[in-house]
């Protein structure tokens, strides 16, 4: 549904988006991720035809943004970043507003206010002027713009800045709601949202992409990932260090901690080597040493984050 | 031209739903009566005629126009709400056009409200009417005219008060265009005589004088409407252009 092919954005002569390619289809929620001032939300400008491209093509449901605007505007719903709103107007009279942009007049228009109204619980404060309202009612009435329309694309632009944790866990089951039928792109600097709602990731950054994947898939690049992490009760470091060394499989062996007389390790193996843990349980078995923890671990989504977007080195490689 | 119709619809709501519409109501009715009555000397002159109210007008449009405008595109440049509005599916000429048609409505109601003053001539007197009306199309009009160009400079900044002030200045050149002073200084600058009479044929002061006579030259109207849409153009270029 959606087609970003080579990108460019130059602001003046400062390169803020550097030949970004990617593509969104039914059915995917594309997580948009990025140190803040990666380019984020310039390439959502020049998606939602906002920005002038300096370069490349976008194309929305088949109709490129620059040659055919309207056409390809009625797609998508946008929620651009931090929410803005017509805050003189009300909940209900701005939503009525963008209904009539739309197209949706009459009957249909109000039905669309009343279903938007509903869905982002806007009931309460449908009277009040926008700007009464606090910030995370604020935020989801123009989360309700975007989606008055029922368009098959959303855009969202850190789509759950400013909620509390209660609207942010509602925000999310809604987005993940939708990416059953839509096509949706959500920025965001939160790695946990990714996992939550996610079915593939990209990563931004320094206006180019480094990352275009699943969560899994971005997981798996974590130097922990693959790691086994071990608990030892009642046995001391001098003693379990050099017996863990030996175990067949582990090529090093990390003490994060001893306290209480539990030793808490951190055991790598050959990289994409599976079985590690079993190993070891045999091991400990073998021993009667008793441990309270002992798990595979998934890696760490900022930790990936970290490396890929700041390090020299990670950038050569995705080059 | 249904698009249009909804943006001006909303900008419309939005003077009234604020205090803005009311103040600048209230102010504009009072120092239209003042200088009318006060500074004009209505009753003293002793006319059936409304050249001591009409005189003022490219004076107080000069002041009270560039409110208005100012704040067209410049309150939704700082709330964001531009880019809202420009991936609606719209084009910006229709956003502009509705925006602009709201502010001139809005205008051309302040100035109806104004009818109890030829009213009042026709009360007291037998007034000519054909000057009366030509004269409220041409202050329409000079409203319409100083508000594409406060749109102009609003679309430029998100700061009002730049918008306001920079209007304001224009506006001024366009009333003083034709005054001796201006005319003397270009003259000593060394202008010729063509290019001092050309900057003299901007003023709106001259287009505007002879509608008040009762006179609708179709060069009055061009001028105003080449005005108009010369502001409007170029509102749509900048637009376009500098949006982030």
């Amino acid at each position: 549904m959606i087609n970003v092919q080579d990108v460019v954005k130059w602001y003046g002569p400062m390169l803020a988006v550097d030949h970004v390619s990617f593509q969104v289809k039914q059915g995917e929620v594309l997580g948009f991720l990025g140190p803040n001032g990666a380019g984020k939300s310039t390439t959502m400008r020049m998606l939602t035809g906002y920005l002038p491209l300096s370069g490349g093509k976008v194309e929305i449901g088949g109709f490129d943004i620059e040659e055919k605007p309207l056409e390809a505007k009625a797609l998508f719903g946008y929620l651009p970043e931090n929410a803005p709103a017509y805050t003189d107007m009300s909940v209900e009279g701005f939503l009525k507003f963008t209904a009539s942009i739309r197209g949706l007049r009459g009957q249909a228009g109000r039905d669309a206010v009343e279903k938007a109204l509903d869905t982002c619980h806007l009931q309460g404060v449908r009277r009040q002027s926008i700007d009464t309202l606090s910030k995370g009612y604020f935020h989801r009435t123009c989360f309700a713009q975007a989606i008055l329309h029922d368009p098959p694309i959303l855009i969202l632009d850190e789509p759950t800045d400013g909620l509390d944790p209660n609207q942010k866990h509602e925000m999310r089951e809604l987005i993940k709601t939708m990416g059953k039928t839509k096509a949706i792109i959500v920025s965001t600097h939160i790695l946990e949202e990714v996992e939550a709602i996610c079915t593939r990731a990209i990563i931004i950054d320094c206006g180019k992409l480094v990352f275009n994947g699943t969560p899994a898939e971005l997981r798996s690049r974590s130097a922990e990932a693959g790691c086994v992490t071990v608990g030892l009760l009642n046995v001391s470091a001098a003693e379990a260090t050099p017996a863990l060394e030996k175990v067949d499989g582990v090529k090093t062996v990390t003490l994060l901690s001893e306290e209480n007389g539990r030793a808490l390790y951190r055991l790598a193996g050959d990289k994409g080597r599976t079985g590690l843990a079993a190993s070891l349980k045999a091991f400990l078995d073998g021993k009667h040493w008793n441990f309270d923890e002992l798990h595979t671990n998934q890696g760490r989504l900022d930790d990936v984050f970290h490396t890929i977007t700041s390090t020299d080195s990670a950038k050569e490689v995705h080059k | 031209m249904k698009n249009i119709a909804v943006i001006a619809k909303r900008e419309l709501a939005s003077y009234f739903n604020s205090p803005v519409a009311y103040v600048f109501l209230i102010i504009f009715l009072i120092l239209m009566g003042f200088f009318t009555f006060m500074m004009g000397g209505f009753f003293q002159y002793n006319e059936a005629a409304l050249t001591t109210f009409f005189i003022w007008h490219p004076w107080l449009y000069m002041l009270l126009v560039p409110a208005v405008g100012m704040r067209l595109w410049a309150e939704e440049r700082r709330m964001r709400t531009l880019e809202l509005l420009f991936t609606m599916p719209i084009t910006t000429t229709q956003a502009i056009l509705g925006k602009y048609i709201a502010g001139w409505l809005f205008l051309g109601f302040a100035i109806l409200l104004t009818l109890p003053m030829p009213i009042t001539v026709c009360y007291l007197g037998e007034p000519d009417l054909g000057p009366m009306v030509t004269g409220y199309l041409g202050s329409f009009l000079m409203a319409g005219a100083y508000l594409a160009i406060s749109g102009l400079t609003s679309s430029l900044t998100r700061n009002q008060v730049i918008s306001f002030i920079t209007s304001v200045v224009i506006c001024m050149f366009l009333v003083l265009a034709g005054y001796p002073p201006i005319t003397n200084l270009l003259l000593k600058w060394g202008a010729s005589n063509r290019l001092v009479e050309f900057a003299a044929n901007l003023s709106v002061m001259f287009h505007f004088e002879s509608m008040q006579r009762g006179v609708v030259d179709i060069r009055d109207l061009v001028y105003f409407v080449t005005l108009i849409l010369f502001a409007l153009f170029t509102t749509n270029i900048i637009l376009k252009t500098h949006r982030s």
